[in-house]
């Protein structure tokens, strides 16, 4: 079958064709016996010296179940492979151990994955996590939201190292390794991005949680403290900003109060106990928890302090929040206290009357979630969800409370409160004070209608 | 001991996916590997090596004694090395380098490295993504509010920063100071901002000086505006 036809570039993007595509090929040269080549000494490390020979026996001797899973790949979800079905697993042997190479992949039979939001530029464009879908408060490494504004760079950690200078005692520059003998620390929290929720302003425009909330994601992350750093360089005084540059083609800067990289900024090279994915900065990136994505410089090569802001384009031209009066607001760097029903949600389809467990996500970038109400009436009455604990600042919150529809019409909402006594508010009153020109910072209520066929729509209520 | 070895085999087989897999001789003139390798086999169990403890850059680790918790890592950056990477431009000046440009010289800047996507009028391009760069001014309290260069941004020192460090998108940094210099003078002209007069010249000096219409449009973060109390 032609490449192009049997992995469409519509199905599948590069990374998951050039997979596929590999694995094919591997399995057309075992099938063929490749006999010209077939006493090569296989690349060090990845053959560990066995020869294709040997490899062939194994391929043959296993038949279908091994290889199936490369042949059947291009039909696989993204990071999923195709494993034969047997017709009764309690009769035959599963699949061999580590017929994934040593790193497992999910279930053929799971097909979440991010979604684009069509902006007009490739390079400068955004992906939303599958909320409706989620489970507990992490999001898996490979549907966390991505932003970017000049592609996903592939770095080498070997040559990445990071600056440190401007107002401080003594400039230094670190690798990786040196960045990794550091003392660590581990938290879980959310990223939001502060765009999360603008097409929603005017009115009710994208039809799924994913559309409308996807720009949120949480993973714990690891690294070393920025004031560790900071400590190492010696503030000179004055010191009140630093900048964050990334090593992106957008070589993406920010500017950050040093109160915040004191406090509880960490320069993370891991997420959810492994390496960063490249989409997620690696091998460096900053995570300032609380604060709006943008801020949190992914391929993070520098940061540089200064007794000022230095009022990059992220920080004027986008990511300020316009008024009606024509004032836009600068540095609204934190993220609100929001929730959002992730269960039932838009464009589903409750299949009858009866039990269900509604179920979101509730997240302050100023502390802790305290509570969290639902509404299956539109706002009229609320009753207070169960909070999975434990509840952890600045962090998603997984929130539950049961429900059972009576084939009415109904009206979901959530609502939380922080530990700061901050109430999420409804969208009229955040219009009221904002207009509709902010673009970023929607935090209001979300409501999801449920019409008495069961069909769930995003609605303005 | 032979089964082991056959899964061992078709764990290898599955691994296999980057590029070089299918190459079998590797050439002088094949590019090298941009891939990690699997950890190594070691022992009597062919284990996986773990990681190694990554070593420490810094020339010397200092006093070794049990009560230094120094951590010995790092080394001090260069000022040759800091400059070839600190690249912002502040409003005050501060970081703009060295260099000059004219608006005429602006002008066959753009239309040769940024027209096709901003417009030949700056108008931008909807289609590809590329902002608008000059008009809305007095539109930003108005339904649709038309945000550019001209209209929005506070600091003549951001559309410098900004197109030094990442544009034009399709060879990002590829312009030198003088560049970028002329091609501000080009748009904050075209913007009215400044002179359109071709000689109209832009420094780190004169830059730093361009008043920009919305300069004082921007307020500092007043939020919780809402929901505060309950
Ligand atoms: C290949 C297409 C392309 C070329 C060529 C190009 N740009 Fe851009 N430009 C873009 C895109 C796309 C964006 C939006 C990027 C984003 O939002 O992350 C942009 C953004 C900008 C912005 C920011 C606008 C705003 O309101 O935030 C400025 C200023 C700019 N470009 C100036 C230039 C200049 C000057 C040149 C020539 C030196 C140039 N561009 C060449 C595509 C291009």
């Amino acid at each position: 079958m032609p490449r192009n036809k049997r992995f469409s570039a519509s199905r599948y993007g590069p990374t998951e064709r050039h997979m596929a595509e590999s694995l094919v090929e591997i399995e057309r040269q075992m099938l063929a016996g490749a006999p010209d080549k077939e006493d090569c000494e296989c690349k060090e490390g990845m053959f560990n010296g066995l020869t294709r020979r040997n490899m062939l026996a194994g391929g043959i001797a296993l038949g279908g179940a091994a290889f199936t899973a490369g042949q059947a790949t291009a039909d696989a979800p993204p990071g999923a492979f195709e494993h034969r079905v047997q017709p009764d697993p309690t009769k035959e042997q599963g699949r061999t151990i580590l017929d994934d190479g040593g790193y497992g992949s999910r279930s053929q039979f799971e097909n979440e994955v991010r979604w684009r939001y069509p902006t007009a530029s490739l390079d400068s464009s955004w992906s939303m996590t599958p909320l409706a879908s989620g489970h507990g408060v992490i999001t898996p490494s490979g549907l966390h939201f991505e932003r970017h504004h000049a592609g996903i760079p592939a770095i080498d950690p070997k040559t990445h190292e990071l600056i440190l200078h401007g107002m401080v005692d003594e400039p230094m520059r670190f690798t990786m390794d040196d960045i990794k003998r550091l003392p660590a620390v581990s938290r879980i929290c959310f990223i939001e991005c502060s765009g999360n929720g603008l097409t929603e302003w005017d009115e009710p425009t994208l039809k799924t949680v994913q559309g409308t909330h996807g720009l949120t994601s949480t993973s714990e992350w690891t690294g070393v403290r920025l004031s560790t750093l900071l400590e190492m360089v010696g503030l000179s005084d004055g010191a009140a900003w630093i900048l964050a540059e990334g090593a992106d083609a957008a070589v993406l800067t920010r500017s950050v109060p040093i109160d915040k990289a004191m406090d509880d900024a960490i320069v993370a090279y891991a997420q959810n106990g492994e390496a960063l994915r490249a989409e997620q900065g690696y091998p460096l990136r900053l995570l300032l928890p609380g604060y709006e994505g943008n801020t949190h410089i992914k391929w993070l090569r520098r940061l540089e302090v200064s007794d000022k802001p230095f009022m990059t384009r992220e920080e004027t031209s986008k990511y300020t929040d316009l008024m009606p009066d024509g004032m836009a607001r600068q540095f609204s760097l934190e993220m609100e206290a929001k929730s959002v029903i992730t269960f039932p949600s838009g464009a589903m389809k409750l299949p009858r009357p009866g039990f269900y467990e509604i179920t979101g996500l509730a997240w302050s970038g100023r502390g802790k979630v305290t509570k969290v109400e639902v509404s299956t009436d539109g706002g009229a009455t609320w009753r207070e969800a169960a909070l999975d604990g434990p509840v952890l600042p600045k962090c998603h919150t997984r929130f539950r409370i049961p429900w059972t529809w009576t084939g009415e019409e109904a009206v979901l909402q959530s609502r939380t409160v922080d530990e700061t006594g901050y109430v999420q508010p409804t969208l009229p009153e955040l219009v009221d004070v904002r207009g509709l020109n902010s673009v970023y910072h929607l935090n209001a209520i979300q409501s999801w209608h449920i019409a008495q066929d069961g069909e769930v729509t995003n609605v303005h209520a | 001991m032979f089964t082991r070895k056959l899964s061992l085999l078709c764990t290898l087989a599955m691994a296999a996916t980057g590029p070089g897999i299918a190459q079998e001789n590797s050439s002088e003139s094949e590019p090298p590997r941009t891939v990690a390798e699997l950890p190594e086999r070691i022992g009597e169990y062919d284990e996986r090596a773990p990681m190694q403890p990554p070593a420490s850059s810094a020339q010397s680790v200092g006093d070794i004694n049990p009560d230094n918790l120094e951590f010995g890592v790092g080394q001090p950056a260069t000022d040759e090395q800091i400059a070839r990477i600190d690249i912002d431009a502040m409003p005050d000046g501060r970081g703009l380098p060295p260099g000059q440009g004219t608006y005429a010289e602006g002008e066959e800047v753009y239309s040769q490295t940024c027209a096709a996507c901003h417009g030949a009028d700056l108008e931008g391009n909807k289609d590809i993504g590329a902002p608008k760069l000059i008009g809305g001014r007095g539109t930003l309290t108005d339904a649709k509010p038309v945000k550019t260069v001209e209209s929005y941004w506070p600091y003549a020192s951001t559309l410098f920063d900004y197109v030094h460090r990442a544009m034009p998108m399709n060879a990002p940094g590829s312009l030198s100071a003088d560049e970028v210099y002329a091609v501000s003078a080009y748009v904050l002209g075209r913007a009215d901002i400044i002179s359109d007069d071709p000689d109209t010249t832009l420094d780190a000096d004169t830059l730093a000086k361009v008043k920009m219409p919305n300069a004082d449009g921007f307020v500092s973060d007043p939020r919780p505006d809402v929901g505060a109390t309950k």
